[in-house]
């Protein structure tokens, strides 16, 4: 059983078409990228999956359950980290993973809570308000939360978007054994770099349509390129 | 183009959109409006009072006051035999007649003797609006002028009369009719009675709608415009819930708001009524506890109708700047209501003004406390089930904004369909 089944997916913004009957699949634990330059679709797919967008038509399931019919259920499992995503100012970081820990589990809030403390590492600072982080702090408290509940899957939209690159190194390390642990995670970036470190399988995406699929390493082979970038780049042309 | 003149033009176009021109323009027609109305009030003054009366001392001091109110007023009934005061009542009422005047027997000699001349006013009270006011106001002034009319008559024929009867020379006991109420007082002094539910109230009502409004619409654009929305929308929670928990703790906060305000505001206006010392409660014009019960659920199911609509005016919100915008809408909803009941009564209201206050939500905790003083429950129960309704339908609507992708997108995908599929039709 595929994690994610997109058949023929297509999402309209009034007479703008910006996803053109995409499909493809994801398998459970593997971590997924889209790729693509900036207004390719990658945002509205994960939107779409994510339950935060109505399709046009096609069909997705994720976990063999249907979109369009049980998005209630589908949130239970899944946990979706917006690209420019943030957190209630006014709280404090213990106090935010505290308000999503309890939308999930009752009895093992504390233990979730730790887990995002973890994960986010924010030291002392956990403790201190939201407003008070930096870019990069608030990002991994954001990556925190998405993960510290163990979804099924985890759906992020550019993870390291605007982080520098110490941070953005430990959030890839944080998303990497977060897929080792049996999380599925379908994630979309513009850095070929970390797409390539990352993902077990990827889709180049270019103007609401996939125009190509594979694993990494097969891609470059298949277009005697040195990394993901060039391959996009000949793909493109 | 001079660097100052270019940001100078820059700021004109930031500041000068129509967001911010609409506002004023309104407030403008708005106050514009209210002048027109006080305007209409002073033409008021200026007609002839209409009245009856009933000359039982057929005398010659009483005939004084029979020939100024037959040259100064518009007498719709006249009679000489007390026998005639409920025929002489029912044609002030049928006549939209403002008082019957009865000249006491003896009023003449009474006053001849050093005592006061007895008159005995009934009036007919149809609204406790300052608007209301009016008519018997004229009346008022048409009694004071009677007397100066006898004394002038008193002082011309120098009479030994005390010097205070000569300057007063009348004595007046009250009756009024109003919603099958008999109130041994003048409208005057019932509607200043009244004026503090009529002012106090609704402006308190008013500051409610729009604290807790302005609070849930910037909750709505502060979700947006800090991206925290689209996380709580993949969350495994109902939209209702998120809905409903929105709305009810903006109604703590905006209820909490109120007592403080209220607190505030009751002073204030104790402070201007000190010289009022007749009390409502003497003339058994009170709320009992149902009534303040009714009071209280006509409050809040109004301030639930306010959080809901302006919630779904939130879902327009673009960020923090055009939430400020969006209140407006609601602010004006609340300012009418207050207004127009600050100034007149519900039931002498022409009928589309009756029928726009009925629809205004706002409205009817304004009207509550002034229409249970004197037992209207039909209008404040029928008041409730409309605002219920209205609560209820608009908290729906905002549901299923939630589940549409107008949130995030501006746009309701459902709503194209059910286009596509009329036209198809």
């Amino acid at each position: 059983m595929a994690a994610v089944e997109v058949k023929n997916l297509v999402k309209k913004y009034g007479a703008f078409e910006a996803v053109k009957g995409i499909s493809f699949d994801v398998n459970q634990g593997e971590i997924f990228g889209l790729i693509g330059p900036n207004a390719a679709g990658k945002t509205t797919v994960l939107r779409v999956i994510s339950t935060l967008l109505t399709i046009n038509s096609g069909s997705v399931n994720i976990m063999d359950l249907e979109l369009s019919k049980k998005p209630d259920e589908i949130r239970k499992f899944i946990s979706y980290l917006p690209e420019d995503a943030g957190a209630y100012k006014n709280l404090t970081g213990r106090r935010y993973l505290m308000f999503i820990a309890n939308f999930f589990e009752t009895k093992n809030t504390r233990e979730i809570v730790q887990k995002g403390i973890e994960i986010a590492d924010l030291d002392e600072r956990i403790d201190d308000k939201v407003d008070t982080y930096s870019k990069g702090m608030k990002r991994r408290l954001l990556v925190g939360r998405a993960l510290m509940i163990n979804p099924k899957l985890a759906i992020l939209d550019e993870p390291t978007s605007g982080l520098d690159v110490i941070n953005a190194q430990e959030i890839r390390k944080i998303i990497k054994n977060t897929a080792r642990q049996g999380t599925t995670v379908l994630l979309s970036s513009h850095n070929m770099l970390e797409v390539e470190y990352l993902c077990d399988q990827i889709a180049l995406i270019s103007e609401g349509k996939i125009i190509e699929e594979g694993k990494p390493k097969a891609l470059m082979e298949k277009y005697h390129a040195n990394n993901i970038e060039e391959v996009f780049t000949k793909v493109v042309q | 183009m001079s660097a100052l003149s270019n940001i100078i033009i820059k700021e004109l176009r930031e500041l000068l959109t129509p967001a911010s021109i609409l506002p004023i323009i309104i407030i403008a027609l708005i106050f514009g409006s209210i002048g027109s109305s006080m305007e209409g009030i002073r033409e008021g003054f200026d007609e002839q009072p209409v009245l009856g009366y009933i000359d039982e001392d057929n005398n010659y001091l009483s005939t004084i006051v029979t020939t100024y109110l037959n040259n100064n007023s518009k007498v719709i009934f006249n009679s000489t035999d007390i026998a005639d005061k409920s025929y002489g009542l029912d044609q002030v009422k049928q006549k939209q007649g403002v008082a019957l005047i009865i000249i006491k027997q003896n009023f003449s000699r009474d006053i001849l003797n050093d005592n006061r001349g007895e008159i005995d006013v009934y009036w007919i009270m149809r609204g406790a609006g300052l608007f209301d006011a009016v008519s018997s106001e004229v009346v008022e002034g048409t009694i004071s002028s009677l007397n100066k009319e006898i004394s002038k008559i008193l002082i011309q024929n120098n009479t030994t009369i005390n010097a205070s009867i000569a300057l007063w020379p009348t004595s007046r006991i009250d009756t009024t009719y109003f919603k099958d109420r008999e109130i041994g007082l003048s409208p005057g002094a019932i509607t200043s009675m009244l004026a503090s539910q009529s002012t106090f109230m609704p402006i308190v009502i008013m500051m409610l709608i729009i604290f807790a409004g302005q609070m849930i619409i910037s909750s709505m654009a502060l979700e947006k415009e800090n991206k925290t929305l689209e996380t709580l929308l993949t969350l495994p929670v109902k939209r209702t819930s998120i809905v409903t928990g929105k709305i009810a703790a903006s109604a703590f906060i905006g209820l909490l708001f109120a007592v403080i305000y209220m607190f505030g505001m009751r002073n204030y206006f104790q402070g201007f009524q000190m010289s009022e010392a007749l009390n409502l409660a003497d003339y058994g014009l009170i709320l009992t506890s149902q009534d303040f019960v009714l009071v209280g659920i006509s409050l809040f199911i109004a301030l639930i109708s306010a959080l809901a609509l302006c919630m779904f005016l939130g879902t327009f919100a673009k960020n923090y700047k055009s939430a400020q915008t969006l209140v407006f809408p609601v602010t004006m909803l609340a300012m009418i209501p207050m207004f127009i009941t600050m100034f007149a009564d519900f039931d002498t209201l022409p009928l589309a003004l009756k029928g726009l206050l009925f629809a205004i939500p706002f409205s009817h905790p304004m009207m509550a406390t002034r229409a249970l003083i004197f037992n209207d429950y039909l209008l404040v129960i029928s008041g409730i089930i409309y605002v219920s309704i209205f609560a209820i339908v608009t908290i729906s609507i905002v549901v299923w904004v939630f589940k549409t992708d107008r949130l995030l997108t501006g746009s309701t995908r459902r709503k194209k369909i059910w286009m596509f599929k009329k036209k198809r039709i």
